[in-house]
Protein backbone atom coordinates (compact mmCIF):
# COMPACT_ATOMS: atom_id res chain seq x y z
CA UNK A 1 0.00 0.00 0.00
CA UNK A 2 3.09 2.77 1.20
CA UNK A 3 4.73 1.87 -1.97
CA UNK A 4 1.46 2.83 -4.37
CA UNK A 5 0.55 5.95 -2.05
CA UNK A 6 4.35 6.88 -2.52
CA UNK A 7 4.25 6.45 -6.61
CA UNK A 8 0.63 7.83 -6.59
CA UNK A 9 1.90 11.07 -4.85
CA UNK A 10 5.52 11.75 -6.49
CA UNK A 11 3.50 11.13 -10.16
CA UNK A 12 0.84 14.15 -9.38
CA UNK A 13 3.47 16.10 -8.03
CA UNK A 14 4.90 15.47 -12.19
CA UNK A 15 2.01 16.00 -13.51
CA UNK A 16 1.14 19.17 -12.02
CA UNK A 17 4.02 20.72 -12.85
CA UNK A 18 3.81 20.00 -16.20
CA UNK A 19 0.23 21.25 -17.14
CA UNK A 20 1.07 24.33 -14.77
CA UNK A 21 4.82 24.73 -16.51
CA UNK A 22 6.97 24.76 -13.50
CA UNK A 23 10.29 23.35 -12.97
CA UNK A 24 10.00 21.03 -10.40
CA UNK A 25 12.80 20.50 -7.98
CA UNK A 26 14.56 16.92 -7.96
CA UNK A 27 11.85 15.35 -5.75
CA UNK A 28 13.57 13.47 -2.20
CA UNK A 29 12.16 13.48 1.34
CA UNK A 30 14.01 16.21 2.66
CA UNK A 31 12.48 18.42 0.00
CA UNK A 32 10.69 21.71 2.05
CA UNK A 33 7.47 21.54 -0.07
CA UNK A 34 7.48 25.58 -0.24
CA UNK A 35 11.15 25.12 -2.47
CA UNK A 36 9.87 22.32 -4.90
CA UNK A 37 8.88 25.04 -7.62
CA UNK A 38 5.07 24.79 -6.89
CA UNK A 39 3.02 26.98 -5.67
CA UNK A 40 -0.39 27.03 -3.43
CA UNK A 41 -2.15 26.79 -6.49
CA UNK A 42 -0.36 23.40 -7.49
CA UNK A 43 -0.36 22.22 -4.06
CA UNK A 44 -4.11 22.55 -4.01
CA UNK A 45 -4.56 20.61 -7.07
CA UNK A 46 -2.58 18.12 -6.14
CA UNK A 47 -4.97 17.26 -3.00
CA UNK A 48 -7.60 17.68 -4.90
CA UNK A 49 -6.19 15.06 -7.30
CA UNK A 50 -4.82 13.02 -4.64
CA UNK A 51 -8.77 12.46 -2.98
CA UNK A 52 -9.69 11.32 -5.93
CA UNK A 53 -7.33 8.90 -7.00
CA UNK A 54 -6.48 7.94 -2.96
CA UNK A 55 -10.20 8.06 -1.75
CA UNK A 56 -9.29 10.09 0.85
CA UNK A 57 -7.70 13.69 2.20
CA UNK A 58 -5.64 13.59 5.42
CA UNK A 59 -6.22 17.05 5.84
CA UNK A 60 -10.32 16.95 6.31
CA UNK A 61 -9.46 13.68 8.35
CA UNK A 62 -6.38 14.21 10.95
CA UNK A 63 -5.86 14.97 14.13
CA UNK A 64 -2.67 15.73 14.39
CA UNK A 65 -3.00 19.23 12.84
CA UNK A 66 0.22 19.77 11.95
CA UNK A 67 0.94 21.29 8.17
CA UNK A 68 3.66 19.03 6.17
CA UNK A 69 6.77 21.02 5.40
CA UNK A 70 8.85 18.59 3.58
CA UNK A 71 7.96 16.18 0.99
CA UNK A 72 8.71 13.15 3.24
CA UNK A 73 5.97 14.63 5.92
CA UNK A 74 3.59 14.88 2.95
CA UNK A 75 4.24 11.56 1.97
CA UNK A 76 4.18 10.08 5.34
CA UNK A 77 0.60 12.19 5.94
CA UNK A 78 -0.49 10.20 3.37
CA UNK A 79 0.61 7.06 4.43
CA UNK A 80 -0.15 7.56 8.05
CA UNK A 81 -4.07 8.42 6.92
CA UNK A 82 -3.78 4.82 4.35
CA UNK A 83 -3.29 3.06 7.29
CA UNK B 1 -9.23 54.06 21.47
CA UNK B 2 -8.97 57.64 22.16
CA UNK B 3 -6.04 57.91 19.21
CA UNK B 4 -9.13 57.19 17.08
CA UNK B 5 -10.32 60.73 17.84
CA UNK B 6 -7.29 61.61 15.60
CA UNK B 7 -8.88 64.14 12.36
CA UNK B 8 -6.13 62.36 9.76
CA UNK B 9 -3.32 59.89 9.77
CA UNK B 10 -0.28 62.66 9.96
CA UNK B 11 -1.90 63.46 13.23
CA UNK B 12 -1.80 59.99 14.46
CA UNK B 13 2.09 59.51 13.54
CA UNK B 14 3.52 63.16 15.17
CA UNK B 15 1.76 62.68 18.39
CA UNK B 16 4.63 63.21 20.36
CA UNK B 17 3.29 61.16 23.28
CA UNK B 18 4.10 58.13 20.87
CA UNK B 19 6.94 59.33 19.46
CA UNK B 20 9.10 56.40 20.91
CA UNK B 21 11.05 55.18 17.35
CA UNK B 22 8.03 53.71 15.28
CA UNK B 23 8.77 52.36 12.05
CA UNK B 24 7.60 51.05 8.85
CA UNK B 25 9.87 48.10 7.20
CA UNK B 26 9.87 47.06 3.92
CA UNK B 27 11.64 44.22 2.18
CA UNK B 28 14.60 46.48 1.16
CA UNK B 29 14.29 49.56 4.15
CA UNK B 30 12.94 51.26 7.02
CA UNK B 31 11.25 54.36 7.49
CA UNK B 32 11.40 56.06 11.19
CA UNK B 33 8.08 57.63 11.92
CA UNK B 34 9.13 60.42 13.41
CA UNK B 35 11.77 61.25 10.69
CA UNK B 36 8.89 61.46 8.52
CA UNK B 37 6.61 63.79 10.40
CA UNK B 38 9.93 66.02 10.50
CA UNK B 39 10.11 65.29 6.38
CA UNK B 40 8.70 64.56 3.16
CA UNK B 41 8.69 62.21 0.34
CA UNK B 42 6.96 63.87 -1.82
CA UNK B 43 8.05 65.71 -4.84
CA UNK B 44 6.35 68.71 -3.99
CA UNK B 45 4.90 70.61 -0.80
CA UNK B 46 1.96 68.66 0.91
CA UNK B 47 0.27 72.19 0.41
CA UNK B 48 0.11 71.69 -3.43
CA UNK B 49 -2.67 68.77 -3.07
CA UNK B 50 -4.64 71.06 -0.40
CA UNK B 51 -8.39 70.17 -1.37
CA UNK B 52 -7.65 68.05 -4.19
CA UNK B 53 -8.74 64.48 -5.44
CA UNK B 54 -5.55 62.64 -5.29
CA UNK B 55 -4.70 59.32 -6.86
CA UNK B 56 -2.61 56.78 -4.94
CA UNK B 57 -0.57 54.87 -7.95
CA UNK B 58 2.49 53.32 -6.55
CA UNK B 59 4.70 50.16 -7.32
CA UNK B 60 5.80 50.06 -3.69
CA UNK B 61 3.67 49.51 -0.68
CA UNK B 62 5.87 51.66 1.57
CA UNK B 63 5.81 54.57 -0.80
CA UNK B 64 2.13 54.32 -0.99
CA UNK B 65 1.81 54.15 2.75
CA UNK B 66 4.44 57.46 3.14
CA UNK B 67 2.18 59.04 0.86
CA UNK B 68 -1.43 58.52 2.73
CA UNK B 69 0.50 59.36 5.86
CA UNK B 70 1.47 62.78 4.65
CA UNK B 71 -1.71 63.08 2.37
CA UNK B 72 -4.89 62.20 4.66
CA UNK B 73 -6.23 65.48 6.06
CA UNK B 74 -4.63 67.61 3.53
CA UNK B 75 -6.17 66.53 0.13
CA UNK B 76 -10.65 66.37 0.11
CA UNK B 77 -10.22 62.80 -1.50
CA UNK B 78 -7.69 59.79 -1.76
CA UNK B 79 -8.07 57.23 -4.05
CA UNK B 80 -5.78 54.09 -3.32
CA UNK B 81 -5.37 52.13 -5.93
CA UNK B 82 -4.55 48.21 -5.46
CA UNK B 83 -1.06 46.53 -6.89
CA UNK B 84 -3.15 44.65 -9.64
CA UNK B 85 -4.99 47.84 -11.31
CA UNK B 86 -5.32 47.64 -14.88
CA UNK B 87 -3.60 50.58 -16.56
CA UNK B 88 -6.75 50.47 -19.18
CA UNK B 89 -9.09 51.06 -16.29
CA UNK B 90 -6.74 54.21 -14.81
CA UNK B 91 -9.14 57.14 -17.47
CA UNK B 92 -12.37 55.31 -16.18
CA UNK B 93 -11.42 55.21 -12.33
CA UNK B 94 -9.66 59.03 -12.94
CA UNK B 95 -13.19 60.22 -14.31
CA UNK B 96 -15.29 58.44 -11.42
CA UNK B 97 -13.16 59.68 -8.97
CA UNK B 98 -13.08 63.18 -10.44
CA UNK B 99 -9.04 62.88 -9.85
CA UNK B 100 -6.89 65.95 -10.46
CA UNK B 101 -4.13 64.98 -8.91
CA UNK B 102 -1.62 61.99 -9.24
CA UNK B 103 0.63 60.73 -6.48
CA UNK B 104 3.28 57.83 -7.93
CA UNK B 105 6.45 56.49 -8.17
CA UNK B 106 6.19 55.02 -11.62
CA UNK B 107 7.86 57.37 -14.33
CA UNK B 108 5.04 59.97 -15.75
CA UNK B 109 5.56 58.24 -19.25
CA UNK B 110 4.24 54.71 -17.57
CA UNK B 111 1.00 56.22 -16.52
CA UNK B 112 0.12 57.45 -19.52
CA UNK B 113 -1.76 60.62 -20.68
CA UNK B 114 -3.78 62.61 -17.97
CA UNK B 115 -4.48 65.97 -19.56
CA UNK B 116 -4.95 68.64 -16.32
CA UNK B 117 -3.62 66.42 -13.70
CA UNK B 118 -0.72 67.64 -11.49
CA UNK B 119 1.85 64.54 -11.35
CA UNK B 120 3.75 64.56 -8.28
CA UNK B 121 6.07 62.14 -7.53
CA UNK B 122 6.85 59.92 -4.10
CA UNK B 123 9.78 57.89 -2.88
CA UNK B 124 10.48 56.02 0.53
CA UNK B 125 13.23 58.77 1.14
CA UNK B 126 12.41 61.89 3.45
CA UNK B 127 14.36 64.69 2.90
CA UNK B 128 13.79 66.82 5.90
CA UNK B 129 11.32 69.97 5.99
CA UNK B 130 10.60 73.23 7.86
CA UNK B 131 7.95 72.14 10.32
CA UNK B 132 4.57 73.09 9.10
CA UNK B 133 1.90 73.05 10.99
CA UNK B 134 -1.27 72.83 8.57
CA UNK B 135 -4.28 72.74 8.72
CA UNK B 136 -5.86 68.92 8.22
CA UNK B 137 -9.82 68.32 7.53
CA UNK B 138 -11.57 64.77 6.79
CA UNK B 139 -10.68 63.00 3.72
CA UNK B 140 -12.48 60.67 1.38
CA UNK B 141 -10.69 57.65 0.88
CA UNK B 142 -11.56 55.85 -2.35
CA UNK B 143 -10.95 51.71 -1.78
CA UNK B 144 -11.24 49.65 -4.60
CA UNK B 145 -13.73 46.34 -3.95
CA UNK B 146 -12.40 43.17 -4.66
CA UNK B 147 -13.41 40.11 -7.03
CA UNK B 148 -15.49 42.04 -9.42
CA UNK B 149 -14.85 41.25 -12.87
CA UNK B 150 -14.67 43.96 -15.65
CA UNK B 151 -14.46 47.78 -14.71
CA UNK B 152 -13.51 48.30 -10.85
CA UNK B 153 -15.62 49.06 -8.75
CA UNK B 154 -14.53 51.97 -6.06
CA UNK B 155 -16.45 52.60 -2.60
CA UNK B 156 -16.34 55.62 -0.37
CA UNK B 157 -14.50 55.81 3.53
CA UNK B 158 -13.99 57.99 5.62
CA UNK B 159 -10.75 57.21 8.19
CA UNK B 160 -13.58 56.45 10.82
CA UNK B 161 -14.91 54.30 9.01
CA UNK B 162 -11.56 52.55 7.88
CA UNK B 163 -10.40 53.04 11.62
CA UNK B 164 -13.18 52.68 14.28
CA UNK B 165 -12.61 50.55 16.75
CA UNK B 166 -14.07 47.39 17.15
CA UNK B 167 -14.64 45.96 20.71
CA UNK B 168 -11.79 43.50 21.51
CA UNK B 169 -11.29 43.99 25.36
CA UNK B 170 -8.06 46.62 24.35
CA UNK B 171 -5.98 43.52 23.20
CA UNK B 172 -5.16 45.61 19.72
CA UNK B 173 -4.33 48.76 20.93
CA UNK B 174 -1.23 49.78 22.51
CA UNK B 175 2.84 49.78 20.88
CA UNK B 176 2.52 46.56 18.91
CA UNK B 177 4.49 45.43 16.29
CA UNK B 178 2.09 44.66 13.47
CA UNK B 179 2.55 42.52 10.15
CA UNK B 180 0.35 41.27 7.67
CA UNK B 181 0.66 39.01 4.47
CA UNK B 182 -2.12 41.35 2.72
CA UNK B 183 -0.78 44.17 0.51
CA UNK B 184 -1.67 47.75 2.54
CA UNK B 185 -3.27 48.92 -0.68
CA UNK B 186 -6.07 46.48 -0.09
CA UNK B 187 -9.17 46.84 2.67
CA UNK B 188 -7.34 43.63 4.19
CA UNK B 189 -4.01 45.28 4.57
CA UNK B 190 -5.09 49.08 5.15
CA UNK B 191 -6.89 48.01 8.56
CA UNK B 192 -3.53 46.87 9.52
CA UNK B 193 -1.59 49.89 8.43
CA UNK B 194 -4.08 52.35 10.31
CA UNK B 195 -4.07 49.79 13.19
CA UNK B 196 -0.91 50.01 13.67
CA UNK B 197 -0.23 53.67 13.00
CA UNK B 198 -3.01 55.12 15.14
CA UNK B 199 -2.45 51.95 17.71
CA UNK B 200 0.76 53.85 18.51
CA UNK B 201 2.58 50.68 17.15
CA UNK B 202 5.12 49.49 14.14
CA UNK B 203 4.55 47.32 10.75
CA UNK B 204 6.20 45.00 8.33
CA UNK B 205 5.00 45.37 5.16
CA UNK B 206 4.79 41.92 2.61
CA UNK B 207 6.61 41.90 -0.71
CA UNK B 208 5.14 40.47 -3.62
CA UNK B 209 8.86 39.81 -4.54
CA UNK B 210 9.90 37.51 -0.97
CA UNK B 211 8.80 34.03 -0.55
CA UNK B 212 6.86 33.05 2.19
CA UNK B 213 9.61 31.92 4.11
CA UNK B 214 11.73 35.33 3.17
CA UNK B 215 8.93 37.45 4.81
CA UNK B 216 8.58 35.22 8.03
CA UNK B 217 12.16 35.65 8.74
CA UNK B 218 11.97 39.20 8.48
CA UNK B 219 9.03 39.60 10.51
CA UNK B 220 10.17 37.50 13.35
CA UNK B 221 13.41 39.60 13.20
CA UNK B 222 11.13 42.66 13.77
CA UNK B 223 10.12 40.87 17.01
CA UNK B 224 6.28 40.78 15.16
CA UNK B 225 3.73 40.63 17.77
CA UNK B 226 0.65 41.12 15.46
CA UNK B 227 0.00 39.54 12.67
CA UNK B 228 -3.11 38.61 9.86
CA UNK B 229 -3.82 36.75 6.64
CA UNK B 230 -6.02 34.78 4.57
CA UNK B 231 -6.27 31.11 5.54
CA UNK B 232 -4.60 30.78 2.70
CA UNK B 233 -1.68 32.75 3.78
CA UNK B 234 -1.65 31.39 7.00
CA UNK B 235 -1.65 27.60 5.77
CA UNK B 236 1.49 28.56 3.22
CA UNK B 237 3.14 29.99 5.95
CA UNK B 238 2.77 26.46 8.48
CA UNK B 239 4.03 24.75 5.28
CA UNK B 240 7.04 27.33 4.46
CA UNK B 241 9.42 25.40 7.67
CA UNK B 242 9.40 29.25 8.65
CA UNK B 243 6.45 29.56 11.25
CA UNK B 244 8.37 29.09 13.94
CA UNK B 245 10.49 32.30 13.03
CA UNK B 246 7.86 34.44 14.67
CA UNK B 247 6.06 35.00 17.81
CA UNK B 248 2.80 36.44 17.68
CA UNK B 249 0.82 37.02 20.67
CA UNK B 250 -2.48 37.45 17.76
CA UNK B 251 -3.17 35.93 15.12
CA UNK B 252 -5.87 36.78 13.01
CA UNK B 253 -7.28 34.71 9.95
CA UNK B 254 -10.18 36.73 7.67
CA UNK B 255 -10.79 36.88 4.12
CA UNK B 256 -11.88 33.41 3.57
CA UNK B 257 -13.36 30.89 5.15
CA UNK B 258 -11.77 29.94 8.51
CA UNK B 259 -11.91 26.28 8.97
CA UNK B 260 -11.40 24.02 11.99
CA UNK B 261 -8.26 22.55 10.65
CA UNK B 262 -6.41 25.97 10.09
CA UNK B 263 -7.46 27.16 13.38
CA UNK B 264 -6.25 23.86 15.11
CA UNK B 265 -3.02 24.10 13.38
CA UNK B 266 -2.17 28.01 14.17
CA UNK B 267 -2.94 26.64 18.03
CA UNK B 268 -0.44 23.85 18.00
CA UNK B 269 1.84 25.91 16.00
CA UNK B 270 1.39 29.13 18.15
CA UNK B 271 -0.34 27.64 22.08
CA UNK B 272 0.41 31.16 23.54
CA UNK B 273 -1.38 33.36 20.83
CA UNK B 274 -4.52 34.72 19.96
CA UNK B 275 -5.87 33.09 17.00
CA UNK B 276 -8.79 35.36 15.96
CA UNK B 277 -10.92 34.72 12.63
CA UNK B 278 -12.98 37.56 11.48
CA UNK B 279 -15.02 38.98 8.85
CA UNK B 280 -14.07 42.09 6.60
CA UNK B 281 -14.68 43.30 3.28
CA UNK B 282 -13.93 46.67 1.55
CA UNK B 283 -17.83 47.09 1.26
CA UNK B 284 -19.39 45.96 4.72
CA UNK B 285 -15.99 47.03 6.74
CA UNK B 286 -15.42 44.90 9.69
CA UNK B 287 -18.50 42.95 11.10
CA UNK B 288 -16.90 40.92 14.06
CA UNK B 289 -14.16 38.99 15.26
CA UNK B 290 -14.64 35.11 16.56
CA UNK B 291 -11.66 33.95 18.99
CA UNK B 292 -12.99 31.03 21.02
CA UNK B 293 -10.55 28.65 18.56
CA UNK B 294 -13.91 27.38 16.66
CA UNK B 295 -14.99 27.99 13.20
CA UNK B 296 -18.25 29.57 12.67
CA UNK B 297 -19.93 32.65 13.93
CA UNK B 298 -22.01 32.09 17.28
CA UNK B 299 -25.43 32.33 16.79
CA UNK B 300 -25.83 35.10 19.66
CA UNK B 301 -23.82 37.54 17.26
CA UNK B 302 -26.72 37.80 15.30
CA UNK B 303 -29.27 39.94 15.59
CA UNK B 304 -28.71 42.81 17.88
CA UNK B 305 -26.00 45.44 18.16
CA UNK B 306 -22.62 44.53 19.38
CA UNK B 307 -20.67 47.72 20.08
CA UNK B 308 -22.46 49.53 17.19
CA UNK B 309 -22.40 46.43 14.57
CA UNK B 310 -25.31 44.59 13.91
CA UNK B 311 -25.19 41.06 11.99
CA UNK B 312 -28.72 39.55 10.62
CA UNK B 313 -29.28 36.92 8.05
CA UNK B 314 -31.59 37.48 5.15
CA UNK B 315 -32.60 35.11 2.79
CA UNK B 316 -29.73 33.42 3.09
CA UNK B 317 -26.50 36.07 3.61
CA UNK B 318 -25.22 37.87 5.94
CA UNK B 319 -26.47 41.71 5.91
CA UNK B 320 -24.19 44.14 8.12
CA UNK B 321 -25.31 47.32 9.27
CA UNK B 322 -22.51 49.66 11.50
CA UNK B 323 -20.14 52.96 11.36
CA UNK B 324 -17.37 50.95 9.60
CA UNK B 325 -19.35 49.72 6.16
CA UNK B 326 -18.66 52.32 3.35
CA UNK B 327 -20.56 55.02 2.73
CA UNK B 328 -21.71 54.68 -1.04
CA UNK B 329 -20.62 53.18 -4.42
CA UNK B 330 -18.45 56.11 -6.42
CA UNK B 331 -20.25 56.27 -9.67
CA UNK B 332 -23.69 56.99 -10.74
CA UNK B 333 -24.90 53.63 -12.67
CA UNK B 334 -23.57 51.61 -9.76
CA UNK B 335 -26.44 50.29 -7.09
CA UNK B 336 -26.90 51.93 -3.67
CA UNK B 337 -24.69 49.75 -1.47
CA UNK B 338 -26.82 50.15 2.09
CA UNK B 339 -30.47 48.94 1.89
CA UNK B 340 -33.50 50.92 3.12
CA UNK B 341 -32.42 49.94 6.64
CA UNK B 342 -28.57 51.06 6.28
CA UNK B 343 -27.32 47.21 6.03
CA UNK B 344 -24.92 45.73 3.30
CA UNK B 345 -25.47 42.53 1.63
CA UNK B 346 -22.37 40.57 1.89
CA UNK B 347 -23.37 38.20 -0.36
CA UNK B 348 -22.25 35.76 1.49
CA UNK B 349 -24.23 32.19 2.52
CA UNK B 350 -24.64 31.55 5.88
CA UNK B 351 -26.14 28.35 7.65
CA UNK B 352 -26.94 27.68 11.15
CA UNK B 353 -25.30 24.38 12.61
CA UNK B 354 -25.14 23.49 16.10
CA UNK B 355 -25.75 27.22 17.26
CA UNK B 356 -23.33 28.30 14.78
CA UNK B 357 -23.17 29.94 11.58
CA UNK B 358 -20.97 28.87 9.02
CA UNK B 359 -19.87 30.18 5.83
CA UNK B 360 -21.20 27.89 2.75
CA UNK B 361 -20.28 29.69 -0.25
CA UNK B 362 -21.06 32.61 -2.21
CA UNK B 363 -24.36 33.83 -3.67
CA UNK B 364 -24.28 33.05 -7.35
CA UNK B 365 -21.93 30.93 -6.68
CA UNK B 366 -18.60 32.63 -6.97
CA UNK B 367 -15.46 30.54 -5.82
CA UNK B 368 -12.72 31.76 -3.83
CA UNK B 369 -9.47 30.20 -4.58
CA UNK B 370 -6.78 31.50 -2.10
CA UNK B 371 -8.38 34.93 -2.20
CA UNK B 372 -8.95 35.03 -5.86
CA UNK B 373 -12.52 34.64 -7.07
CA UNK B 374 -13.75 33.07 -9.71
CA UNK B 375 -17.25 32.98 -11.68
CA UNK B 376 -18.17 29.92 -12.64
CA UNK B 377 -20.20 30.62 -15.57
CA UNK B 378 -17.06 32.29 -16.82
CA UNK B 379 -15.28 28.83 -16.56
CA UNK B 380 -18.53 26.73 -17.66
CA UNK B 381 -18.39 28.79 -21.00
CA UNK B 382 -14.70 27.41 -22.06
CA UNK B 383 -15.50 23.85 -21.35
CA UNK B 384 -19.13 24.52 -23.49
CA UNK B 385 -16.95 25.45 -26.38
CA UNK B 386 -15.69 21.79 -26.93
CA UNK B 387 -17.44 20.23 -29.41
CA UNK B 388 -18.15 16.93 -27.31
CA UNK B 389 -19.89 18.96 -24.14
CA UNK B 390 -23.56 18.96 -23.80
CA UNK B 391 -23.79 21.17 -20.46
CA UNK B 392 -21.33 21.71 -17.47
CA UNK B 393 -21.24 22.61 -13.83
CA UNK B 394 -18.77 24.60 -12.37
CA UNK B 395 -18.14 24.69 -8.27
CA UNK B 396 -16.14 24.73 -5.41
CA UNK B 397 -14.39 22.15 -3.59
CA UNK B 398 -12.99 22.48 -0.37
CA UNK B 399 -9.56 22.27 -0.19
CA UNK B 400 -6.90 22.43 2.53
CA UNK B 401 -4.50 24.57 0.74
CA UNK B 402 -6.22 27.20 -1.40
CA UNK B 403 -9.98 26.91 0.81
CA UNK B 404 -11.67 26.34 -1.97
CA UNK B 405 -10.62 25.08 -5.61
CA UNK B 406 -12.38 24.63 -8.80
CA UNK B 407 -13.75 21.52 -10.24
CA UNK B 408 -16.09 20.75 -13.08
CA UNK B 409 -18.72 18.01 -14.26
CA UNK B 410 -19.53 17.37 -17.26
CA UNK B 411 -22.51 15.95 -19.51
CA UNK B 412 -21.44 14.90 -22.79
CA UNK B 413 -23.47 15.16 -25.57
CA UNK B 414 -25.54 11.50 -25.78
CA UNK B 415 -24.85 10.19 -29.32
CA UNK B 416 -21.57 10.40 -28.49
CA UNK B 417 -21.05 9.27 -25.04
CA UNK B 418 -22.66 6.00 -25.62
CA UNK B 419 -20.05 4.58 -28.10
CA UNK B 420 -16.78 5.92 -25.77
CA UNK B 421 -14.51 3.33 -23.87
CA UNK B 422 -13.91 4.50 -20.88
CA UNK B 423 -10.21 4.78 -21.25
CA UNK B 424 -10.76 7.31 -24.29
CA UNK B 425 -12.10 9.87 -21.63
CA UNK B 426 -8.80 10.57 -20.26
CA UNK B 427 -8.16 12.41 -23.86
CA UNK B 428 -11.00 14.12 -23.69
CA UNK B 429 -10.79 15.30 -20.05
CA UNK B 430 -6.96 16.42 -21.27
CA UNK B 431 -8.10 18.43 -24.06
CA UNK B 432 -10.77 20.34 -22.29
CA UNK B 433 -8.40 21.00 -19.74
CA UNK B 434 -5.96 22.37 -21.82
CA UNK B 435 -8.59 24.56 -23.77
CA UNK B 436 -9.06 26.21 -20.26
CA UNK B 437 -5.55 26.76 -19.87
CA UNK B 438 -5.20 28.66 -22.83
CA UNK B 439 -8.44 30.74 -21.99
CA UNK B 440 -7.92 31.48 -18.17
CA UNK B 441 -6.41 32.54 -15.28
CA UNK B 442 -4.34 29.35 -13.51
CA UNK B 443 -6.64 29.48 -10.43
CA UNK B 444 -10.02 29.48 -12.86
CA UNK B 445 -9.10 26.25 -14.20
CA UNK B 446 -10.79 22.56 -12.72
CA UNK B 447 -8.61 20.95 -10.88
CA UNK B 448 -10.69 17.66 -11.32
CA UNK B 449 -13.20 17.14 -14.37
CA UNK B 450 -16.08 14.52 -13.68
CA UNK B 451 -17.83 12.93 -16.23
CA UNK B 452 -21.71 12.45 -15.13
CA UNK B 453 -24.93 11.25 -17.07
CA UNK B 454 -26.76 14.54 -15.84
CA UNK B 455 -27.17 17.32 -13.95
CA UNK B 456 -29.93 18.95 -12.42
CA UNK B 457 -31.93 21.53 -13.89
CA UNK B 458 -34.03 24.35 -12.38
CA UNK B 459 -37.80 24.70 -13.83
CA UNK B 460 -36.12 27.83 -15.29
CA UNK B 461 -34.10 25.89 -17.69
CA UNK B 462 -30.69 26.52 -15.74
CA UNK B 463 -28.17 23.81 -14.15
CA UNK B 464 -28.87 24.25 -10.68
CA UNK B 465 -26.19 25.79 -8.68
CA UNK B 466 -25.45 24.86 -4.74
CA UNK B 467 -26.17 28.39 -2.92
CA UNK B 468 -27.37 29.88 -6.35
Amino acid sequence: MSVSVRSTILSQFEQVAREQNRKLAPLSDDLVLMDSGLDSLCFAIVVARLEDALGFDPFGATEDARFPVTLGDFIAFYEDAAK
Amino acid sequence: MPQNDAVSLGDAVSDPARRSRRFIWSAETQVALDELAAGSSLGCRVEVLRGRSVLILTRDQLTAALALIQIDGVARRLILCPPDLAIEHLPLVMATAQVDAVVSDYARADIGAMDGTHFITCSARITPTAAVRDERAASEWILFTSGTSGPPKMVLHTLGSLAGAIHTGGRLAGANIWSTFYDIRRYGGLQIFLRALMGGGSLALSSAAESTADFLIRAGSHAVTHMTGTPSHWRRALMSGAAPRILPQYVRLSGEIADQAILDSLRAEYPLATIAHAFASTEAGVGFEVEDGLAGIPANYLGHSNHGVELKVEDGSLRIRSPRTARRYLGNESAPLLDAEGFVDTGDILELHDGRYHFSGRRGGIINVGGLKVHPEEVEAVINRHPRVQMSLVRSRKNPVTGAIVVAEIVLKPELAAAEPAGENAALKTEILENCHRALAAHKVPAAIRIVPSLEVTPSGKVARPNA
